[in-house]
């Protein structure tokens, strides 16, 4: 019997969602995913610590013919990544969308959870299927369902909008794809994943694209894969998307789904057979303009969920950055590098899944208790909200790559990869890894001016806004599925040989001799737990030294210093997301498009009248290039309109011409 | 242990020796070496005054901020002599990022006040350490670039200077290390620690209002930061000159005393500069910073 039945009762049985009444629409989800849970899991684990790899035939075999479906080693690392954000969202669920139970019907959530489970499953089984038709389909169901849950507002215009602009830019990515695929299959005669070691090799290859064949090959399937992951400029879809769907849905869109573009780019590696420098070297610098664009952007946002949607795409820029150091290392026969750069881009995978996520479910407990995204009317919810503010925090030390976090752990994996490769390449490679690092380290930098401010203006400092409902703290399933996650954020940054065992096992599929540098680079992120120890101890002493100090002498409190005058409103005169940003919008404005609306004073103006000021931003990518190249084809397209003129008889001739024409090219011998 | 000994004696002297010189320097007597302690000392007896807007992020920043310039301290080795306490490939990025750690504790405890001055600090800091860490980053890929290793101790032994090419990026990186060190512990030219006018502060406005024992943490770790670059300098000099362990030390400390006396200088003689063209002046620090990196490709001979 195939092993694989289990996951297709599974799959059916998500009809049951339709038919339980309201309460129990989550409930039963969860126990679906649960069991799909316990044994996806149990599938990955054989295959990452046993090296058994389970085989089935797929069920789309009627249509596509025999096509198998494997669980490797990649397959499970992404089943194991998928598994724990899909289970924390739905946890998540649970309190967030309580209060959507007055007020939406039956069939809307049931169509929301049935969509959550399903886009569970395609996920489960893009990272499976082998076969290209099969990939296909299940590639499409996962934009399908995902669309859906985006769309679950969809009383507002602007979110349907949105959730129809992604679907669209989904099916540009899904048509490179297809086109991929028929290359594929044109080249090695079927098309599946199987087959394009063949393709990549192929003479035909060669005679269609050139010598460089492999590059331009590839560079199909990395559109494809890269409009979902987000690449620089492919991401246009990422900052209007995120912010539209329900916070669960954009946690595990933003922790997982687009790295299923990640996990494509990663499968089509496998089999290339040459051009490894030239492949490298251009993820290495889109993922570079990722990371900084995306950074960039993130700071003057004032949408956090819209922030947090820009981060997404720094942090694929630094998984990028990762993969392509490893291409390179590959194509120079630099073990270390190969070896340091798949496994830092490779663990980031993880880790961004886990503290995007994190940061997410914080910033939908935000909207949920004051029913705001605007960082500007927010402010001072560490005190009503004290155990989100906590999570947000240490998802934000994070996403900045501090340590003693997960975020730290793979950064320094590819810095290492980085420094250990300087010295023994040559000028152009030297500079480019003085580039990598630099740029690394910039994007650390801007993350840090990011979250300081998303933090400190969400958080802290006193409320900018009096609200209606005053913010109280999250639901306990919203916290318990947060508290999971951050402890394997910590988990990962204290201990990460736990973790790195098992990346390893996957990097082995790409670098088959690096055995060594991992056994060394874990006696190294050993020690790197020991100094986070040292560090938490001296905090520790430190604190209790002051508890001691402070016991015998006066503590008292007070109003903040307000340089003599304390009488005014004190929420007037914070920083604000605008303010903080201001210096640094001045420093980039070449890059980072913004304006604002503001009338200054004139002389005549004694007694001045209340003054608005108004700030926006804009991504100059999307409005060069997406946008203008939609305005393009549409102009193109109306020069086309001439033919649509409403008259039955002309619509009659247009066959008629077209019968001739066929027929002349025939008599002609031109087809 | 050695290296960490030398950085609590430099620290112990820095801030004195910085005033004693500014002092001399503009004709008057001038505080004690030690004054700047004493002070200190007094901070840590004091009561403490909070803001009742702040809350825990507020009371432990301070405690972060010293433990992780602590934290740091511990990887920076003695010369070509003794590594630090702590030591392994690549030390140095768990250096640079620990102490952005702590810093980031610092500012959104600046935010936590809900102080208009401070928010301001705040944002100036953020935005002038970030503008800063490719500067820093370069430095050290130079340094590995020319020693061919990645931890602190080895890259300070394997630094070999031959010629005065070496010498020339031997002076430019320790250039760039002062610098760095002013504008990370928000010195002349960038930040003006003598100002009194809230509008113009950096770090200063940052801290309004912390109070008692917070305060004399934070101008502790202030000096212990300083001490720390100043290792990091003399780290670089001492190796190349081929002296003898206790002679080594010695001018470990000495080092440190140059270093507080060029700042006491270049803060006598120079004025803070206007606030927008701080940026610039720190960028140009990494425009500086690939100058170095290209001599080590002439050092190596690559190109």
């Amino acid at each position: 019997m195939d092993s694989f039945v289990p996951l297709w009762v599974l799959c059916i049985s998500a009809i049951l969602i339709f038919t339980v009444p309201n309460n129990f629409k989550h409930t039963i989800s969860l126990a679906l995913v649960a069991i799909t849970i316990a044994f996806t899991s149990y599938w990955a684990g054989l295959a990452l610590f046993y090296g058994f790899e389970l085989q089935g035939l797929s069920p789309f075999s009627m249509i596509s013919g025999d096509s198998p479906i494997v669980v490797d080693k990649l397959s499970a690392f992404f089943i194991l990544v998928v598994n724990f954000t899909v289970l924390t969202g739905l946890l998540y669920a649970k309190g967030y969308l309580k209060s959507y139970l007055k007020t939406k019907n039956k069939h809307l959530m049931s169509i929301h959870y049935f969509s959550y489970v399903w886009l569970y499953f395609s996920m489960l089984l893009v990272t499976m299927v082998r076969g290209g038709l099969d990939f296909l389909i299940v590639w499409e169901l996962m934009t399908i369902s995902s669309f859906l849950l985006v769309i679950f507002d969809s009383e507002k215009e602007d979110i349907l909008k949105t959730g129809i602009n992604y679907l669209i830019q989904m099916h540009v990515g899904f048509l490179f794809l297809l086109v991929g695929f028929l290359f594929t299959g044109e080249f090695s005669g079927t098309i599946s994943f199987d087959s394009m070691g063949v393709a990549f090799s192929s003479n035909e290859l060669f005679e269609v694209f050139g010598s460089h064949g492999n590059f331009w090959l590839f560079l199909i399937f990395f559109i494809g894969f890269g409009i979902k992951a987000g690449f620089i400029p492919l991401h246009a879809w990422l900052p209007h998307a995120h912010p539209a769907a329900p916070s669960h849905v954009s946690g595990v869109m933003s922790g997982v789904m687009i790295k299923m573009g990640i996990y494509g780019i990663l499968r089509v590696l496998t089999h290339l057979q040459s051009d490894w420098m030239e492949v490298g070297v251009f993820i290495l610098i889109i993922s570079i303009l990722s990371g900084l664009y995306g950074v960039m952007m993130a700071i003057v946002q004032h949408d956090l969920k819209k922030l947090l949607a820009y981060h997404s795409i720094e942090n694929i820029g630094i998984i990028g950055i990762g993969i392509g150091l490893g291409l390179i290392g590959i194509a120079t026969e630099n073990h270390p590098l190969a070896v340091l750069g798949f496994g830092g881009g490779i663990l980031h995978i993880l880790n961004h899944s886990l503290f995007k996520s994190l940061l997410f479910y914080g910033a939908g407990s935000v909207y949920k208790s004051t029913h705001t995204r605007e960082l500007n009317s927010l402010g001072g919810l560490i005190k009503s909200m004290p155990k989100t503010a906590i999570f947000f925090l240490l998802g934000a030390l994070a996403i900045c790559g501090l340590p003693p976090f997960n975020g730290f752990v793979s950064e320094f994996l590819i810095y290492s990869g980085l420094f250990k490769s300087l010295s023994s390449a040559n000028l152009n490679m030297s500079l480019m890894f003085l580039g990598g690092i630099t740029s690394l380290a910039l994007i650390g930098g801007l993350a840090i001016f990011c979250f300081t401010k998303a933090f400190g203006v969400v958080f802290l400092g006193s409320a900018r806004c009096e609200f209606p409902i005053k913010p109280v703290e999250a639901d306990g399933s919203m916290l318990f599925s947060k508290l999971l996650v951050a402890v394997v954020i910590v988990m990962i940054g204290v201990l990460p040989n736990l973790f790195l065992q098992p990346i390893s096992e996957v990097v082995g599929m790409f670098v088959t001799s690096g055995g060594d540098v991992f056994a060394k680079t874990m006696h190294t992120t050993s020690q790197v737990g020991i100094i986070s120890g040292i560090f938490i101890l001296v905090i520790v002493v430190l604190y209790f030294m002051r508890k001691k100090q402070q016991s015998t002498v006066a503590v008292e409190y007070g109003p903040t210093w307000g340089c003599g005058y304390t009488g005014a409103d004190p929420a007037v005169h914070q920083y604000t997301a605008t303010s903080y940003a201001d210096n640094y919008k001045q420093l980039t404005k070449p890059v980072v498009g913004s304006e604002t609306e503001y009338k200054s004073f004139s002389e005549e103006e004694i007694f001045a009248p209340a003054r608005s000021f108004v700030s926006h931003s804009h991504d100059k990518i999307e409005d060069n290039i997406i946008n203008k190249g939609i305005a393009w084809i549409l102009k193109t397209m109306e020069r086309f309109a001439v033919l649509h003129t409403g008259k039955v008889q002309h619509y009659l001739i247009y066959p008629l011409v077209f019968i001739l024409t066929l027929f002349l090219l025939t008599l002609l011998n031109i087809i | 242990m050695i290296s960490l000994l030398l950085i609590f004696i430099g620290a112990l002297i820095f801030p004195g020796l910085i005033s004693i010189t500014k002092a001399k320097l503009s004709g008057k007597k001038g505080p004690g070496i030690f004054q700047p302690y004493k002070d200190i000392l007094r901070l840590l007896k004091k009561g403490s005054v909070y803001s009742s807007t702040t809350s825990f992020v507020f009371q432990v920043a301070p405690i972060i901020y010293m433990a992780s310039v602590l934290g740091a301290i511990l990887m920076i080795p003695f010369g070509n002599f003794k590594q630090g306490l702590i030591s392994f490939e690549g030390d140095f990025l768990m250096f640079a990022y620990m102490l952005a750690f702590g810093k980031f504790l610092m500012i959104i405890s600046a935010l936590d006040t809900g102080s208009g001055f401070e928010g301001m600090g705040a944002n100036r800091e953020a935005l002038y350490s970030m503008l800063v860490e490719p500067a820093f980053f370069i430095v050290l890929s130079s340094v590995v670039m020319l020693s061919g290793y990645t931890s602190f101790y080895e890259m300070f032994t394997h630094f070999h200077v031959e010629n005065y090419v070496s010498w020339l990026y031997v002076a430019i990186s320790v250039y760039l290390l002062i610098q760095i060190t002013l504008i990370e512990n928000s010195r002349l030219p960038v930040d003006d620690p003598k100002t009194h006018l809230e509008l113009t502060m950096v770090h200063e406005v940052m801290v309004l209002d912390n109070s008692g024992f917070d305060l004399g943490l934070i101008q502790i770790t202030g000096a212990l930061k300083f001490a720390m670059f100043g290792a990091l300098i003399g780290n670089l000099v001492i190796p190349p000159m081929h002296l003898g362990f206790e002679l080594s030390a010695l001018a470990f400390v000495v080092i440190q005393a140059l270093f507080a006396i060029t700042v006491g200088f270049m803060e006598s003689f120079r004025a803070r500069l206007k606030m927008i063209y701080n940026p610039q002046f720190i960028l140009t620090l990494s425009g500086i910073a690939l100058i170095a990196f290209f001599a080590v490709f002439f050092i190596t001979k690559t190109i």
